[in-house]
């Protein structure tokens, strides 16, 4: 089973994107989509080495608060592009401790912190354990740097086990 | 016309003018905020909730109003979350060179430069990943 289908969770989700482009349910469009979530995996193996472990449970429980996260942090942005002087703006870099191993888990880490409004990840350490975040508007760094830990990177640890 | 299609109508339209409404203080925040990273912050943010009230606008309106499931604009925003940080990784990188460059004609503004991370290492922008990073770790 494992050598025919190496990566369950990527053959659904090609799977699904298919059916999403193809944007209709039929017989035909489904075992295209499934033929394609059989060979892609099987031939793009080589190019994802000692991959981690995905706990899917945790994963959409995490997709869900970072789509609420998103939400709320664009009406937070908006205010301040809106309301907020510029003298009063306090941008500032933000260097943040990463305690996940995983180039996987570390890039969604990443991608996580510059999608959610306010925050842009700008750079990774070349040691690969910090990674350097611009905040629009930080007034406590710390408190700043221990939410991202708190609320995204230990989530992220039962994501990727 | 019918009680559905006048919910239909109000749930669209005010999904577009929201969405309208976010992508608009996107642009504004770009022209308004002082330098480039934080001129950054404006258009792949409030974008991002501004395409995506768009997105599910239409998705109403085509299944409220036409009857039918449209899936595709799912993979707008999909594509669009995962292209949009790398933009801006992209961005903020050529910001990071030019600041050692230490170009006059580029302020670092409020922010200061980037304070070094603790350790040996520089940023990756500026020095060569190291040996035992979790990059070349994971090729056991």
């Amino acid at each position: 089973m494992r050598r025919i289908i190496p990566h369950p969770g990527l053959s659904v989700l090609l799977l699904l994107v298919w059916m999403l482009l193809q944007n209709s349910l039929s017989f035909g469009a489904l075992v295209v989509g499934i033929v394609i979530g059989i060979l892609v995996p099987i031939f793009t193996a080589p190019f994802w080495p000692g991959r981690p472990r995905i706990g899917y449970l945790h994963a959409f429980s995490y997709l869900a608060l970072v789509i609420w996260d998103i939400v709320v942090a664009n009406f937070e942005v908006a205010w301040i592009i809106l309301l907020r002087r510029n003298r009063d703006l306090r941008p500032a870099w933000l260097v943040i401790p990463i305690g996940l191993d995983t180039p996987e888990a570390i890039t969604v880490l990443a991608g996580t912190i510059s999608l959610t409004p306010g925050t842009v990840t700008s750079d990774v350490s070349a040691c690969g354990r910090f990674l350097l975040v611009h905040a629009l508007d930080s007034a406590d760094h710390e408190a700043d740097i221990r939410k991202i830990k708190t609320r995204y990177e230990a989530r992220l640890k039962k994501v990727f086990r | 016309m019918s009680g559905l299609g006048t919910i239909a109508e109000f749930v669209t339209a005010f999904l577009i003018v929201l969405g309208a409404l976010f992508a608009l203080v996107g642009s504004w925040g770009l022209v308004r905020l002082p330098t480039l990273m934080e001129r950054l912050h404006g258009p792949t943010k409030a974008t991002t909730l501004g395409v995506g009230a768009m997105l599910v606008g239409s998705m109403v309106f085509f299944r409220l109003e036409n009857g039918e499931w449209s899936g595709q604009e799912l993979l707008i925003s999909l594509f669009l979350f995962i292209t949009a940080p790398i933009a801006a990784n992209m961005m903020a990188k050529v910001h990071l060179h030019r600041l050692r460059l230490s170009d006059e004609a580029i302020s670092p503004g409020k922010a200061g430069v980037p304070p070094e991370p603790d350790g040996k290492a520089g940023w990756s922008t500026y020095d060569a990943p190291q040996p035992d990073t979790p990059v070349a770790t994971s090729r056991k």
